[in-house]
């Protein structure tokens, strides 16, 4: 079973890789003669990297003015915007919901349903409901000002600059509810004895969180992390259901690139499939070996 | 609910409790307003789904309609139409659950052995083994499509059941193989230890020892699976073939149709109706939960 | 040992001769018509392929293109196709044909002498490649349709609208009653807009000298300036949070009357029928966006995959032949709402908007080739990219627009 996980992951990631460098259009190629005849170089990351919906930097070129700033626009800022927001906010929200439900409450099942069940649907139709709640004529601004504050605005969604704000919010919504029960896995499995101490020492219940669960619970966290840094960067049903990466392209995705390109030019998915390979192999790898290098 | 009454009692402290303390009035409060949070979406869809459609055209997407219906409920199961077929989203049941099953089995197998080797059966290659898989998770799957047809081809399993398991199970594991490495190597290693000083083996010190220990974990390695291959609709639709269609088939023709009007209100029973399964599956692996917590206390 | 030799050749005589009675072969096919007119448009398809004794094995997936195209290529190199699939006709399939995976249906074109009845010949042109018919166009639908509504124009005192011109007239008095003059929806609705401004306001010529023949000097020139000027009025007519994300809720705000007039495709024209409006009555149809009648010749094509069974091959061209059957092409277009391949059949049924373009079909100079019969997707994706940024962003003038326009058509594979 390994060997065929390693076999489909090493071929799959190597033949992104190696056929990135080809022409390769509608129809998949494999062979190596193939390869050969279809051999392009670079232009595929050439044509990504000069793709407006890709990456946009129009303020470089001011480098040394006054009006200089670095502000990129497309769909690689645009993950990053969406993945560190969603990272900090799901896990932080995920592991105070995990806390508050860790205090015996009751109707423990009723709550922990209620904040799992945006995980259990599927996010083509949720996303369309957000796309409603969001939206400035019939959601939350327009029923909002017929109720007489006509002041009131929250129109996040059509702004090309607050739009990516708007889908974290729908991401949260989502994916907080499964941080919460992996925080809950990690805090149920703590040692009673480290409670028992605590209390004898006289810590809070909050310092004790804070200062002795928390670090303890160090593996989950780290697992927790992954899994939702995973998801954040492969954000694509979000985007398409509540947007469609629009207004206009502002809050495309690289995904969602990947995916369109995948039927009209498979070059160009791969090329940004590997992009953001190699980009999560740089972030990862120091990571993996700080992490776990030592322990084997 | 009952988590109460199973938790030993801790003997320190200012025991015993008002039932009534700032505290628990906090920690209520926090919880009631976030799961509102968290409903409101559900709210606009039920209430949508019993909508009809004029009264979604004309009406607040907020305010329910004074005259509901099941309609869109018994089309979206029955009778709404997926191109030439009308028998609405109930076709793919058993195929959903036949795909699901197996392949939630399998995986969570699979991963909790990998996991369990790679936290306390080291290999030469683990850690490179570890680094791949970790680095694997963050591929957009739709790059996989093509070179696992392939493979399946060549296992000559394309357009089968045991395909799509493979699939699932392939797609699964780095996720949770991290889950439960992680796990793992947070339970004492004394432990492990005392097992093998017990003369317990490979097998015997991870069916004994370890999975009884990890019910939490496992609870949590269920919910990403089921869910996550519940509605998957890809995967699904390519490797399972024509026959084994799961139910994603008939929600996404029914949601994602190019032309023609909307019925936003079978969309949303449709929906509803699709996530049912999982949502059950939460609710009922509550008590797993708990169970979970008498097994802490157990190792104390 | 005898017997069982004996025994399994009797069977295997008795298998080859089930094969050699006419049995019914289980056809799947693959297409994205799923909704309810689109449903009713297949279901007389299926009749048609089971009544000629085969069985119509329907497999339908939602979502165009960027949903179906990988799941169909898979099934394809998988090695376990389906008998026949939509797929976009043109450049989109080159490829598959060219890895020698679509069945060569030459014969049954040959045989029921396309190349005679069907028209336009565009059409059957774009399934042809080396001279060899590898699929069999079905219907023609046109996207070149301005629709309006005419209770909102005679509400503001104005006669409806006959034309772009006289609609971008009279936008100012319906924005003063609050109405919005165009709705447009997100997504691929915004490239249909834009080709149909190309071909009203630049003109038919001028739009398959850049696509086709790439005329870099018309692109960058007056013509199409013309185009990004009409485009970026319409960005002010419908400002980002005034698009909607559907192109039927699009069509539904001129239903309603909160806009004037919508730009889509004569798929448009069943939203105005649930709604039971009349044609000339409450609503225009008005092709060419009244500039010039003209339509494009887009359509949909099936194509049948290789298979190895030869009663499937067989089965497949007998299927090819049934779906351009007069009964048959007549019982589907007036369910699909689109035009018939063949000119030789009765269409009194047809609503106006149907008889609008079927007078035009008639006269072969005002039918043009559609933009992926004349340049491959990824460059058309491209396009759809840059005018949806432009639509989008009011910092992008029309001019820079126009130089990235140049720039893709310059690179688009010949």
């Amino acid at each position: 079973m390994m060997l065929i996980v390693l076999g489909v992951f090493v071929g799959g990631t190597a033949w992104t890789v190696l056929f990135s460098f080809t022409n390769i259009k509608i129809v998949p190629i494999f062979t190596p003669s193939e390869w050969i005849n279809g051999f392009v170089g670079t232009a595929n990351y050439d044509r990504l990297f000069h793709t407006d919906r890709w990456m946009e930097c129009p303020a470089l070129s001011h480098i040394g003015q006054a009006d200089w700033q670095l502000q990129c626009r497309g769909a690689l800022p645009n993950v990053v915007t969406y993945a560190v927001l969603s990272i900090i906010l799901s896990i932080s929200i995920g592991f105070l919901l995990a806390v508050f439900m860790d205090q015996k409450v009751r109707l423990e099942g009723m709550f922990r349903t209620i904040y799992l069940y945006p995980f259990a649907l599927s996010f083509i139709v949720t996303g369309h409901v957000w796309a409603w709640i969001l939206s400035p004529e019939y959601g939350l601004q327009g029923s909002i000002r017929q109720l007489g504050w006509t002041s009131f605005s929250f129109g996040w969604i059509a702004d090309r600059q607050m739009v990516m704000y708007a889908i974290v919010i729908a991401g949260i919504w989502q994916g907080s509810g499964f941080v919460m029960a992996l925080m809950l896995a990690g805090l149920r499995g703590i040692d009673d004895e480290i409670w028992k101490a605590a209390k004898i020492d006289g810590i809070s219940t909050w310092r004790t969180y804070l200062q002795i669960v928390l670090p303890m619970m160090k593996p989950v966290m780290v697992t927790t992390f992954v899994i939702v840094s995973s998801g954040a960067v492969r954000i694509y049903d979000l985007v398409v259901a509540i947007t469609d990466g629009g207004p206009g392209i502002s809050s495309d995705v690289p995904t969602r690139y990947i995916y369109q390109n995948f039927s009209a030019n498979l070059g160009q998915s791969l090329a940004a499939s590997t992009c953001m390979l190699v980009a999560m192999a740089f972030i990862l790898i120091p990571w993996i070996r700080m992490e776990f290098g030592k322990k084997g | 609910m009952s988590s109460t009454s199973i938790t030993p009692i801790i003997p320190a402290g200012k025991k015993p409790k008002k039932l009534i303390t700032t505290e628990r009035v906090v920690v209520y409060s926090v919880l009631t307003l976030c799961a509102l949070f968290f409903l409101f979406p559900l709210y606009i869809m039920v209430i949508t789904s019993l909508k009809d459609i004029e009264a979604i055209r004309s009406g607040n997407i907020f305010v329910p309609t004074m005259h509901p219906t099941f309609t869109a409920w018994g089309k979206a199961w029955n009778s709404a139409c997926t191109g030439l077929y009308c028998e609405g989203i109930k076709v793919g049941f058993w195929n959903s659950v036949r795909i699901t099953g197996p392949s939630v089995i399998v995986s969570i197998a699979v991963a909790s052995i990998t996991g369990y080797s790679l936290a306390n059966w080291p290999f030469k290659f683990s850690e490179v083994f570890f680094t791949i898989l970790l680095v694997s998770s963050f591929i957009p799957y739709v790059v996989m499509l093509y070179p696992l047809v392939l493979i399946t081809r060549w296992l000559g399993i394309f357009s089968t059941l045991p395909a799509v398991v493979l699939v699932h199970t392939i797609f699964g594991l780095p996720i949770l193989t991290l889950l439960f490495r992680n796990y793992f190597s947070s339970l004492p290693q004394e432990l492990f230890k005392a097992a093998r000083v017990d003369g317990a083996g490979y097998w015997r010190i991870f069916f004994q020892v370890y999975a009884p220990m990890s019910v939490p974990i496992f609870t949590v390695a269920v919910i990403l699976q089921i869910t996550g291959i519940w509605n998957d609709f890809l995967f699904g639709v390519i490797y399972a073939g024509p026959t084994n269609y799961p139910m994603t088939v008939q929600l996404n023709n029914i949601v994602n149709s190019v032309q023609g009007g909307k019925e936003y209100n079978v969309d949303m029973a449709a929906t509803i109706l699709t996530g049912i399964v999982p949502l059950a599956i939460y609710f009922f692996s509550g008590k797993y939960f708990v169970r979970g917590i008498a097994a802490g206390a157990v190792k104390g | 040992m005898g017997i069982k030799k004996f025994a399994l050749g009797l069977a295997l005589s008795a298998s080859l001769f089930a094969v050699g009675a006419a049995k019914a072969t289980d056809l799947e096919v693959t297409h994205w018509w799923t909704s309810g007119g689109e449903a009713a448009a297949v279901a007389e398809f299926a009749k048609a392929v089971n009544a000629s004794g085969d069985k119509w094995v329907d497999g339908a997936i939602a979502g165009s293109g960027s949903v179906a195209r990988p799941i169909i290529i898979s099934r394809i190199l998988g090695g376990n196709p389906m008998a026949a699939t939509q797929l976009n006709p043109g450049k989109d399939a080159d490829d598959l044909i060219k890895a020698g995976l679509l069945e060569d249906i030459t014969d049954v074109a040959t045989a029921g002498d396309w190349a005679h009845i069907l028209r336009p010949a565009s059409q059957l042109a774009s399934c042809t490649v080396d001279g060899k018919v590898y699929c069999v166009p079905v219907n023609l639908h046109s996207g070149q349709w301005m629709w309006t509504n005419r209770k909102v124009y005679e509400d503001a005192g104005l006669k409806p609208p006959q034309n772009w011109n006289e609609m971008v007239a009279a936008a100012p008095a319906l924005q003063a009653k609050g109405i919005q003059p165009l709705s447009l929806s997100q997504g691929w609705p915004v490239g249909l807009l834009v080709n149909d401004v190309v071909v009203a306001l630049a003109g038919v010529d001028n739009f398959v000298k850049v696509y086709k023949d790439r005329d870099l000097a018309i692109a960058g020139g007056p013509e199409f300036a013309k185009v990004y000027q009409a485009l970026d009025t319409v960005r002010k007519f419908v400002p980002a949070d005034k698009m909607v994300p559907q192109w039927n809720e699009a069509i539904g705000l001129v239903i309603q009357g909160k806009a004037g007039a919508n730009i889509m495709g004569d798929w448009a024209g069943g939203e105005f029928q649930v709604a039971k409006m009349v044609a000339g009555k409450d609503y225009d149809c008005l092709p060419g966006l009244g500039v010039t009648p003209v339509l494009d010749t887009g359509g949909d094509v099936f194509y049948f995959p290789k298979n190895k069974d030869p009663a499937v091959t067989a089965a497949q061209k007998k299927m090819a032949a049934t779906l351009v059957t007069k009964e048959v092409q007549v019982a589907f277009n007036l369910k699909k709402g689109s035009l018939p391949m063949r000119a030789d059949v009765d269409l009194s049924a047809a609503n106006d908007c149907m008889k609008k373009g079927l007078a035009i079909l008639d006269h072969s100079k005002a039918v043009f080739p559609g933009t992926i019969q004349m340049i491959d997707r990824d460059s058309l994706n491209q396009i759809d990219d840059l005018n949806t940024a432009f639509m989008a962003d009011p910092t992008m003038t029309a001019a820079a627009a126009q130089a990235k326009f140049v720039d893709i058509i310059k690179k688009a594979p010949k």
